[in-house]
């Protein structure tokens, strides 16, 4: 069996961990296990952490070409460069990079501030939840009239977001 | 404004006389933030680039805060100005090493930098003199708020602002302090300060940033992690801390003065001679003794109106600000040459430290009553 990082050594290190109910096994070659300094594998995405964010799934499914539809970043190019290609590589490589993110910082949810424009479309995305929730109530309690006026206040709401920069 | 004005006048920070100006130099605070859906700086194509930097340049020259500004492509700098700004901590080292689409606008007072498409399309960084990370904060929140007026930025409700390395997403906020701790340096304390201050989330660097080596006893300490932590948080978390190393620096020092005031005297009395009489001195060696002697003034063996020479050394003496002042490009036994040549002219004034002046930072008591 081949080394994973470097892939010419025969790997002599095998490390298994169980994260969130998902067995993650990396081999490693003797070199690439000292160069890694891989001592106490706890409390992070191994495989992860070795060899880039999503690499666990990599391993698993075999290579991904799993591409970032807005930018065409993909998993391999952020491996050598440890950067991403633009915001909404967030979205499409969210499942690799939410253990990274969590073993790198302190929570996993921004508290901080809030831009206004985001501030506005959170608040107005929140009324719609709450509009669209007592509308499914009202239907289901024959509430008709109720529903009418929810169902207008919706459509007014709409035309809102939309019109929203 | 022309680069020569940046030039001739030193940043507030260097001059200013900020809280606990003393140990701590300065204090600074970027953002990072990016545009919506625009492909991060580096792996944008370069007329990507320029369209991003074409779009957010305006913008940024527009504040209120930079009128009268410094505004230049990073294309249409020499090398060694682009060094220059490196040493003054107005853009990073990654940063020069930028050519066409990238940028950089300092106001006035070199108080706040905007660096357009370095690693995030804007990364905007107030720094201050002494202890005053909650100015620097204002600061370069207004601007971010002002800019988010006319730019789209790229944020999310679960992670915040999105930013090109995963490390500096949430808050997109780092805040620093360059703290010089010559104390706890010559009492060995020095590895248990930043030990401890890495187990609880903080980053201990060198001079310049990620990866330098700490030169003159000058070290960085700033936050990790970004997310999941308000701003105010962490500013607050930051600042205790630097207070507590400050309280550790003062009790070093009155330790080594009660203890061991020979070595002090020797070391001051060293740095003294070498300085005023060598005719070479590589820029490292510089710095050490150059931070022994601002040791000296902090405990009174020379003057207090010397300090604001020294802390001009500092900076003059790197080898950028050498380059400019001769006009010449030179090398490094041409630079060492300079630098010693400069250091024996201002210090020509400077008088023999004076040891029975070496107070003990509370009460009366010079050194010489400690040695009896």
């Amino acid at each position: 069996m081949l080394c994973d990082v470097c892939k010419c050594n025969d790997a002599t290190v095998f490390l298994t961990q169980i994260l969130e109910g998902k067995m993650q096994k990396v081999n490693l070659c003797d070199a690439c296990s000292k160069e890694k300094g891989v001592q106490d594998p706890t409390g992070f995405a191994l495989a992860d952490l070795l060899l880039g964010i999503g690499a666990a799934e990599e391993i698993e499914k075999g290579a991904s070409t799993q591409k970032c539809p807005v930018c065409g970043f993909s998993q391999a190019d952020f491996k050598k460069t440890g950067r991403l290609g633009c915001s909404a590589c967030y979205v499409t490589f969210a499942d690799g990079l939410g253990g990274l993110l969590k073993a790198m910082h302190k929570g996993t949810e921004h508290v901080g501030k809030l831009p206004e424009r985001a501030q506005r479309a959170m608040k107005l995305n929140h009324r719609m939840r709450a509009l669209n929730e007592n509308l499914q109530k009202a239907v289901a309690e024959e509430k008709y009239e109720t529903a009418a006026s929810l169902r207008d206040q919706i459509k007014q709401l709409e035309s809102e977001l939309l019109n929203s920069p | 404004m022309k680069f020569s004005n940046v030039l001739a006048t030193a940043g507030e920070w260097l001059r200013g006389e900020g809280p606990h100006h003393q140990i701590v130099i300065s204090s600074r605070v970027r953002f990072a933030r990016n545009l919506r859906d625009r492909p991060f700086p580096g792996w944008a194509k370069k007329a990507e680039r320029t369209s991003i930097l074409d779009l957010v340049r305006p913008c940024v020259e527009e504040l209120s805060e930079m009128q009268d500004s410094f505004s230049e492509s990073l294309q249409d700098l020499s090398a060694l100005d682009r060094q220059v700004l490196v040493e003054r901590h107005l853009i990073s080292r990654e940063h020069a090493a930028k050519g066409a689409g990238s940028a950089v606008v300092v106001n006035r007072r070199q108080t706040l930098s905007v660096m357009i498409n370095e690693e995030d399309h804007l990364r905007m960084q107030s720094i201050r003199s002494g202890l005053q990370l909650k100015q620097a904060f204002k600061l370069v929140d207004k601007i971010d708020t002002a800019l988010e007026n006319r730019l789209e930025f790229a944020f999310d409700e679960r992670l915040g602002y999105l930013t090109a390395c995963p490390t500096n997403v949430g808050t997109g906020m780092r805040a620093s302090a360059m703290l010089h701790l010559p104390g706890l340096v010559l009492s060995e304390l020095i590895n248990q300060v930043i030990q401890a201050v890495s187990k609880i989330g903080l980053a201990v660097r060198g001079l310049y940033g990620e990866g330098t080596e700490a030169m003159g006893n000058l070290f960085q300490i700033s936050n990790q992690t970004t997310l999941g932590e308000k701003e105010e948080e962490i500013i607050n978390r930051l600042t205790k801390v630097i207070e507590t190393i400050i309280e550790k620096e003062h009790d070093a020092r009155q330790v080594l003065l009660q203890k061991k005031p020979n070595t002090l005297s020797d070391q001051i009395g060293r740095a003294y001679g070498v300085l005023t009489f060598a005719h070479a001195m590589a820029s490292k060696e510089a710095l050490n003794l150059l931070s022994i002697i601002k040791l000296g003034v902090d405990l009174g063996a020379f003057p207090e109106e010397r300090r604001l020479p020294i802390d001009e050394l500092f900076i003059d003496t790197q080898p950028a600000h050498l380059q400019k002042s001769s006009q010449q490009k030179l090398n490094a036994e041409e630079r060492d040459h300079l630098r010693a040549q400069i250091i024996r002219e201002r210090l020509k004034l400077f008088p023999k430290p004076d040891i029975s002046k070496m107070a003990r930072e509370s009460g009366n008591g010079s050194i010489a009553d400690a040695i009896e």
